[in-house]
Protein backbone atom coordinates (compact mmCIF):
# COMPACT_ATOMS: atom_id res chain seq x y z
CA UNK A 1 0.00 0.00 0.00
CA UNK A 2 1.28 3.43 -0.91
CA UNK A 3 -1.51 5.38 0.80
CA UNK A 4 -1.36 7.36 4.00
CA UNK A 5 -4.60 6.29 5.63
CA UNK A 6 -7.50 3.89 5.30
CA UNK A 7 -9.09 6.05 2.62
CA UNK A 8 -5.97 5.67 0.52
CA UNK A 9 -5.95 1.96 1.16
CA UNK A 10 -9.54 1.79 -0.08
CA UNK A 11 -8.52 3.70 -3.20
CA UNK A 12 -5.61 1.34 -3.81
CA UNK A 13 -7.96 -1.62 -3.41
CA UNK A 14 -10.27 -0.16 -6.05
CA UNK A 15 -7.38 0.46 -8.38
CA UNK A 16 -6.03 -3.04 -7.86
CA UNK A 17 -9.51 -4.40 -8.66
CA UNK A 18 -9.42 -2.66 -12.04
CA UNK A 19 -12.11 -0.08 -11.32
CA UNK A 20 -12.32 2.38 -14.23
CA UNK A 21 -15.52 4.33 -13.52
CA UNK A 22 -16.34 5.97 -10.21
CA UNK A 23 -19.89 7.25 -9.87
CA UNK A 24 -20.52 9.34 -6.80
CA UNK A 25 -22.87 11.56 -4.92
CA UNK A 26 -20.43 13.52 -2.80
CA UNK A 27 -20.03 12.77 0.87
CA UNK A 28 -17.45 14.09 3.27
CA UNK A 29 -16.51 10.52 4.15
CA UNK A 30 -15.64 9.84 0.49
CA UNK A 31 -13.81 13.15 -0.05
CA UNK A 32 -10.32 11.68 -0.33
CA UNK A 33 -11.50 8.86 -2.57
CA UNK A 34 -13.29 11.26 -4.91
CA UNK A 35 -10.22 13.49 -5.15
CA UNK A 36 -7.96 10.57 -5.95
CA UNK A 37 -10.39 9.21 -8.54
CA UNK A 38 -10.41 12.58 -10.30
CA UNK A 39 -6.61 12.72 -10.23
CA UNK A 40 -6.10 9.19 -11.59
CA UNK A 41 -5.74 9.06 -15.38
CA UNK A 42 -7.01 5.47 -15.54
CA UNK A 43 -10.29 6.35 -13.82
CA UNK A 44 -13.30 8.36 -14.82
CA UNK A 45 -15.04 10.07 -11.90
CA UNK A 46 -18.69 10.78 -12.67
CA UNK A 47 -20.65 13.12 -10.42
CA UNK A 48 -24.28 12.01 -10.14
CA UNK A 49 -27.43 13.93 -9.33
CA UNK A 50 -28.90 10.96 -7.44
CA UNK A 51 -27.53 7.62 -6.35
CA UNK A 52 -29.58 5.31 -8.57
CA UNK A 53 -27.86 6.89 -11.56
CA UNK A 54 -24.72 5.18 -10.35
CA UNK A 55 -26.36 1.76 -10.32
CA UNK A 56 -27.27 2.25 -13.98
CA UNK A 57 -23.82 3.69 -14.79
CA UNK A 58 -22.19 0.58 -13.36
CA UNK A 59 -24.50 -1.62 -15.43
CA UNK A 60 -23.50 0.24 -18.59
CA UNK A 61 -19.83 -0.01 -17.69
CA UNK A 62 -20.17 -3.77 -17.22
CA UNK A 63 -22.00 -4.16 -20.53
CA UNK A 64 -19.07 -2.36 -22.13
CA UNK A 65 -16.42 -4.47 -20.40
CA UNK A 66 -15.37 -2.09 -17.61
CA UNK A 67 -15.72 -2.16 -13.84
CA UNK A 68 -17.33 0.63 -11.85
CA UNK A 69 -17.89 1.56 -8.23
CA UNK A 70 -20.69 3.63 -6.69
CA UNK A 71 -19.85 5.92 -3.78
CA UNK A 72 -22.71 7.23 -1.69
CA UNK A 73 -23.92 8.09 1.76
CA UNK A 74 -26.43 5.96 3.67
CA UNK A 75 -29.18 8.47 2.83
CA UNK A 76 -28.76 7.50 -0.82
CA UNK A 77 -29.42 3.81 -0.31
CA UNK A 78 -33.17 4.33 -0.40
CA UNK A 79 -32.88 6.07 -3.75
CA UNK A 80 -31.36 2.95 -5.29
CA UNK A 81 -33.96 0.33 -4.44
CA UNK A 82 -35.78 -0.10 -7.75
CA UNK A 83 -32.63 0.36 -9.83
CA UNK A 84 -31.01 -2.51 -7.94
CA UNK A 85 -33.36 -4.79 -9.87
CA UNK A 86 -31.07 -4.09 -12.84
CA UNK A 87 -27.93 -5.86 -11.58
CA UNK A 88 -29.98 -8.52 -9.79
CA UNK A 89 -31.98 -9.39 -12.91
CA UNK A 90 -29.03 -9.21 -15.27
CA UNK A 91 -26.57 -11.05 -13.00
CA UNK A 92 -24.26 -8.07 -13.14
CA UNK A 93 -21.67 -7.17 -10.55
CA UNK A 94 -22.16 -3.97 -8.56
CA UNK A 95 -19.76 -2.59 -5.98
CA UNK A 96 -21.09 0.07 -3.62
CA UNK A 97 -19.23 1.92 -0.88
CA UNK A 98 -21.64 3.49 1.57
CA UNK A 99 -20.54 5.97 4.22
CA UNK A 100 -22.85 5.69 7.20
CA UNK A 101 -24.67 8.50 8.92
CA UNK A 102 -27.16 8.53 11.73
CA UNK A 103 -25.53 5.88 13.88
CA UNK A 104 -22.52 7.16 15.87
CA UNK A 105 -22.65 10.56 17.53
CA UNK A 106 -25.03 11.91 14.88
CA UNK A 107 -26.09 15.54 15.33
CA UNK A 108 -28.66 15.64 12.53
CA UNK A 109 -31.80 13.63 13.30
CA UNK A 110 -32.80 13.64 9.63
CA UNK A 111 -29.95 11.20 8.95
CA UNK A 112 -31.15 8.64 11.46
CA UNK A 113 -34.11 6.92 9.72
CA UNK A 114 -32.23 5.94 6.56
CA UNK A 115 -29.05 5.18 8.46
CA UNK A 116 -30.93 2.68 10.63
CA UNK A 117 -32.35 0.73 7.69
CA UNK A 118 -29.55 0.96 5.12
CA UNK A 119 -28.15 -2.49 5.79
CA UNK A 120 -31.60 -4.12 5.79
CA UNK A 121 -32.67 -2.29 2.65
CA UNK A 122 -29.57 -3.33 0.75
CA UNK A 123 -29.98 -6.92 1.89
CA UNK A 124 -33.67 -7.01 0.93
CA UNK A 125 -32.84 -5.52 -2.47
CA UNK A 126 -30.45 -8.37 -3.17
CA UNK A 127 -27.02 -7.06 -2.16
CA UNK A 128 -24.46 -8.79 0.01
CA UNK A 129 -23.39 -6.37 2.74
CA UNK A 130 -20.06 -6.03 4.52
CA UNK A 131 -19.46 -3.49 7.27
CA UNK A 132 -16.14 -1.89 8.23
CA UNK A 133 -15.80 -0.50 11.76
CA UNK A 134 -12.03 -0.16 12.07
CA UNK A 135 -9.42 1.56 9.88
CA UNK A 136 -7.30 -1.54 9.42
CA UNK A 137 -10.15 -3.59 7.93
CA UNK A 138 -11.48 -1.05 5.40
CA UNK A 139 -8.95 -1.63 2.60
CA UNK A 140 -8.93 -5.44 2.78
CA UNK A 141 -12.72 -5.48 3.06
CA UNK A 142 -13.13 -3.39 -0.10
CA UNK A 143 -10.67 -5.66 -1.91
CA UNK A 144 -12.66 -8.73 -0.84
CA UNK A 145 -15.97 -7.07 -1.74
CA UNK A 146 -14.67 -6.18 -5.20
CA UNK A 147 -13.55 -9.76 -5.76
CA UNK A 148 -16.91 -11.08 -4.62
CA UNK A 149 -18.85 -8.61 -6.76
CA UNK A 150 -16.90 -9.01 -10.00
CA UNK A 151 -15.95 -12.68 -9.78
CA UNK A 152 -19.35 -13.89 -8.57
CA UNK A 153 -21.29 -11.21 -10.47
CA UNK A 154 -23.52 -10.01 -7.67
CA UNK A 155 -24.24 -6.66 -5.98
CA UNK A 156 -22.04 -6.06 -2.93
CA UNK A 157 -22.07 -3.10 -0.57
CA UNK A 158 -19.42 -2.12 1.95
CA UNK A 159 -20.79 0.03 4.75
CA UNK A 160 -18.15 2.35 6.17
CA UNK A 161 -19.31 2.90 9.73
CA UNK A 162 -19.76 6.40 11.06
CA UNK A 163 -17.47 5.44 13.89
CA UNK A 164 -14.76 4.79 11.31
CA UNK A 165 -15.35 8.03 9.41
CA UNK A 166 -15.96 10.20 12.45
CA UNK A 167 -19.19 11.99 13.27
CA UNK A 168 -19.73 15.17 11.30
CA UNK A 169 -19.05 18.24 13.41
CA UNK A 170 -21.81 20.85 13.05
CA UNK A 171 -20.88 23.19 15.89
CA UNK A 172 -17.18 23.98 16.19
CA UNK B 1 -48.21 20.18 -41.17
CA UNK B 2 -47.37 16.67 -42.33
CA UNK B 3 -48.69 13.46 -40.75
CA UNK B 4 -47.41 12.66 -37.24
CA UNK B 5 -44.70 10.03 -37.12
CA UNK B 6 -45.50 6.40 -36.56
CA UNK B 7 -43.20 5.19 -33.78
CA UNK B 8 -42.51 1.76 -35.18
CA UNK B 9 -41.56 3.11 -38.59
CA UNK B 10 -39.55 5.94 -37.05
CA UNK B 11 -37.44 3.53 -35.01
CA UNK B 12 -37.02 1.23 -38.02
CA UNK B 13 -35.59 4.25 -39.82
CA UNK B 14 -33.23 5.11 -36.97
CA UNK B 15 -31.98 1.53 -36.60
CA UNK B 16 -31.82 0.68 -40.29
CA UNK B 17 -28.55 -1.00 -41.19
CA UNK B 18 -27.24 -0.59 -37.63
CA UNK B 19 -23.68 -1.75 -38.29
CA UNK B 20 -21.82 -1.84 -34.99
CA UNK B 21 -24.13 0.65 -33.25
CA UNK B 22 -24.70 -0.15 -29.57
CA UNK B 23 -28.33 0.40 -28.54
CA UNK B 24 -29.90 0.77 -25.10
CA UNK B 25 -33.70 0.91 -25.16
CA UNK B 26 -35.88 2.23 -22.36
CA UNK B 27 -38.63 0.08 -20.91
CA UNK B 28 -41.99 -0.15 -22.61
CA UNK B 29 -42.62 0.79 -26.18
CA UNK B 30 -39.05 1.88 -26.98
CA UNK B 31 -37.92 -1.67 -26.19
CA UNK B 32 -40.70 -3.14 -28.37
CA UNK B 33 -39.80 -0.77 -31.22
CA UNK B 34 -36.09 -1.55 -31.01
CA UNK B 35 -36.78 -5.29 -31.02
CA UNK B 36 -39.20 -4.97 -33.92
CA UNK B 37 -36.51 -3.20 -35.95
CA UNK B 38 -34.43 -6.39 -35.71
CA UNK B 39 -33.24 -8.28 -32.66
CA UNK B 40 -29.45 -8.28 -32.30
CA UNK B 41 -26.91 -8.91 -29.56
CA UNK B 42 -25.86 -5.26 -29.55
CA UNK B 43 -29.34 -4.20 -28.39
CA UNK B 44 -29.75 -4.02 -24.62
CA UNK B 45 -33.47 -3.90 -23.89
CA UNK B 46 -34.73 -2.59 -20.59
CA UNK B 47 -37.93 -4.08 -19.22
CA UNK B 48 -37.57 -2.20 -15.95
CA UNK B 49 -35.03 0.10 -14.28
CA UNK B 50 -37.17 3.06 -15.32
CA UNK B 51 -35.12 6.25 -15.53
CA UNK B 52 -31.87 4.35 -16.03
CA UNK B 53 -31.51 4.16 -19.82
CA UNK B 54 -29.40 7.32 -20.28
CA UNK B 55 -27.04 6.33 -17.45
CA UNK B 56 -26.55 2.83 -18.83
CA UNK B 57 -25.71 4.53 -22.11
CA UNK B 58 -23.17 6.72 -20.33
CA UNK B 59 -21.39 3.83 -18.61
CA UNK B 60 -21.33 1.93 -21.89
CA UNK B 61 -20.07 4.89 -23.92
CA UNK B 62 -17.29 5.52 -21.40
CA UNK B 63 -16.28 1.87 -21.55
CA UNK B 64 -16.41 1.71 -25.36
CA UNK B 65 -15.05 5.05 -26.58
CA UNK B 66 -14.49 3.79 -30.12
CA UNK B 67 -18.11 2.65 -30.56
CA UNK B 68 -21.27 4.67 -31.10
CA UNK B 69 -23.98 4.35 -28.43
CA UNK B 70 -27.63 5.26 -28.98
CA UNK B 71 -30.08 5.47 -26.10
CA UNK B 72 -33.60 5.09 -27.41
CA UNK B 73 -36.32 5.76 -24.90
CA UNK B 74 -39.72 7.30 -24.25
CA UNK B 75 -40.82 10.56 -22.69
CA UNK B 76 -41.95 8.89 -19.45
CA UNK B 77 -38.68 7.04 -18.98
CA UNK B 78 -36.66 10.17 -19.76
CA UNK B 79 -38.75 12.24 -17.35
CA UNK B 80 -38.06 9.80 -14.52
CA UNK B 81 -34.32 10.26 -15.02
CA UNK B 82 -34.08 13.96 -15.80
CA UNK B 83 -31.03 14.41 -13.58
CA UNK B 84 -29.18 11.97 -15.81
CA UNK B 85 -29.37 14.51 -18.64
CA UNK B 86 -27.14 16.78 -16.54
CA UNK B 87 -24.90 13.90 -15.49
CA UNK B 88 -24.39 12.74 -19.09
CA UNK B 89 -23.87 16.26 -20.46
CA UNK B 90 -21.22 16.97 -17.83
CA UNK B 91 -19.07 14.12 -19.19
CA UNK B 92 -18.86 15.73 -22.66
CA UNK B 93 -18.76 12.47 -24.61
CA UNK B 94 -18.67 12.41 -28.41
CA UNK B 95 -19.94 8.86 -28.87
CA UNK B 96 -23.33 8.96 -27.15
CA UNK B 97 -26.67 10.19 -28.48
CA UNK B 98 -30.10 10.06 -26.89
CA UNK B 99 -33.36 9.88 -28.84
CA UNK B 100 -36.62 10.29 -26.96
CA UNK B 101 -39.80 9.03 -28.59
CA UNK B 102 -42.24 11.61 -27.32
CA UNK B 103 -45.98 11.06 -27.56
CA UNK B 104 -46.85 12.95 -24.40
CA UNK B 105 -48.31 9.76 -22.97
CA UNK B 106 -47.58 6.96 -20.57
CA UNK B 107 -48.42 4.45 -23.26
CA UNK B 108 -47.86 1.32 -21.21
CA UNK B 109 -50.32 2.18 -18.46
CA UNK B 110 -53.38 3.49 -20.20
CA UNK B 111 -52.20 6.51 -22.14
CA UNK B 112 -52.25 9.02 -19.30
CA UNK B 113 -50.85 12.40 -20.30
CA UNK B 114 -47.19 12.85 -19.41
CA UNK B 115 -45.47 16.10 -18.51
CA UNK B 116 -44.41 16.70 -22.10
CA UNK B 117 -48.10 17.05 -22.95
CA UNK B 118 -48.48 19.41 -19.99
CA UNK B 119 -45.77 21.94 -20.76
CA UNK B 120 -42.41 20.23 -20.20
CA UNK B 121 -39.99 20.63 -23.12
CA UNK B 122 -37.36 17.88 -23.04
CA UNK B 123 -35.11 19.50 -25.65
CA UNK B 124 -35.08 22.74 -23.65
CA UNK B 125 -34.38 20.79 -20.46
CA UNK B 126 -31.48 19.03 -22.18
CA UNK B 127 -30.08 22.37 -23.33
CA UNK B 128 -30.41 23.66 -19.80
CA UNK B 129 -28.53 20.58 -18.59
CA UNK B 130 -25.60 21.40 -20.86
CA UNK B 131 -26.36 19.51 -24.08
CA UNK B 132 -24.91 21.71 -26.82
CA UNK B 133 -26.73 19.91 -29.60
CA UNK B 134 -30.42 19.19 -29.44
CA UNK B 135 -32.89 18.42 -32.19
CA UNK B 136 -36.61 17.94 -32.62
CA UNK B 137 -38.04 15.78 -35.39
CA UNK B 138 -41.78 15.91 -35.94
CA UNK B 139 -42.14 14.75 -39.53
CA UNK B 140 -40.57 12.35 -42.01
CA UNK B 141 -38.16 14.94 -43.38
CA UNK B 142 -36.99 15.88 -39.91
CA UNK B 143 -36.51 12.23 -39.02
CA UNK B 144 -34.51 11.58 -42.19
CA UNK B 145 -32.24 14.48 -41.32
CA UNK B 146 -31.88 13.36 -37.71
CA UNK B 147 -31.06 9.68 -38.33
CA UNK B 148 -27.48 10.17 -39.57
CA UNK B 149 -26.77 12.74 -36.85
CA UNK B 150 -27.61 10.15 -34.17
CA UNK B 151 -24.82 7.97 -35.63
CA UNK B 152 -22.12 10.63 -35.53
CA UNK B 153 -22.95 13.43 -33.07
CA UNK B 154 -23.51 13.78 -29.34
CA UNK B 155 -27.07 14.97 -29.83
CA UNK B 156 -30.15 14.86 -27.64
CA UNK B 157 -33.16 14.44 -29.89
CA UNK B 158 -36.90 14.52 -29.33
CA UNK B 159 -38.94 12.62 -31.91
CA UNK B 160 -42.57 13.56 -31.79
CA UNK B 161 -44.63 10.48 -32.52
CA UNK B 162 -48.35 9.81 -32.80
CA UNK B 163 -49.95 8.42 -29.62
CA UNK B 164 -51.24 5.33 -31.44
CA UNK B 165 -49.84 2.05 -30.17
CA UNK B 166 -48.59 -0.46 -32.73
CA UNK B 167 -48.98 -4.19 -32.03
CA UNK B 168 -46.75 -5.49 -29.26
CA UNK B 169 -43.42 -6.89 -30.29
CA UNK B 170 -41.74 -8.62 -27.39
CA UNK B 171 -37.96 -8.98 -27.61
CA UNK B 172 -36.05 -11.21 -25.16
CA UNK B 173 -36.52 -10.18 -21.52
CA UNK B 174 -34.12 -12.38 -19.59
CA UNK B 175 -31.69 -9.79 -18.27
CA UNK B 176 -28.84 -12.20 -17.68
CA UNK B 177 -29.10 -13.51 -21.23
CA UNK B 178 -29.26 -10.00 -22.67
CA UNK B 179 -26.22 -8.97 -20.65
CA UNK B 180 -24.24 -12.06 -21.56
CA UNK B 181 -24.84 -11.85 -25.29
CA UNK B 182 -24.16 -8.11 -25.35
CA UNK B 183 -20.80 -8.55 -23.62
CA UNK B 184 -19.95 -11.52 -25.81
CA UNK B 185 -20.64 -9.43 -28.92
CA UNK B 186 -18.13 -6.88 -27.59
CA UNK B 187 -15.59 -9.55 -26.75
CA UNK B 188 -15.97 -8.75 -23.06
CA UNK B 189 -16.90 -12.28 -22.05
Amino acid sequence: MTGTGWQDEVFEALKAAGIRQVGYVPDAGHKRLIERAHEDASMRAVVLTTEEEGVALAAGAWLGGQRAVLLMQSSGVGNCINMLSLPVNCRMPLLMLVTMRGEWGEFNPWQVPMGRISQSVLTLAGATVHRAEHPAEAGPMVAAAAALAFDSQIPVAVLLAQRLIGAKVFVQ
Amino acid sequence: MSAPLDRRRAVATLLHDPGDLLVVSGLGSATYDAGAAGDRAENFYLWGAMGGAAMIGLGLALAQPSRRVLVLTGDGEALMGLGALATVAAQRLDNLAIAVLDNGRFGETGGQLSHTALGADLAAIARGCGWERTAIADDAAGLAALAPRLRREPVFAVIRIAPAEPPRFLPPRDGAQLCHRFRAALGAG
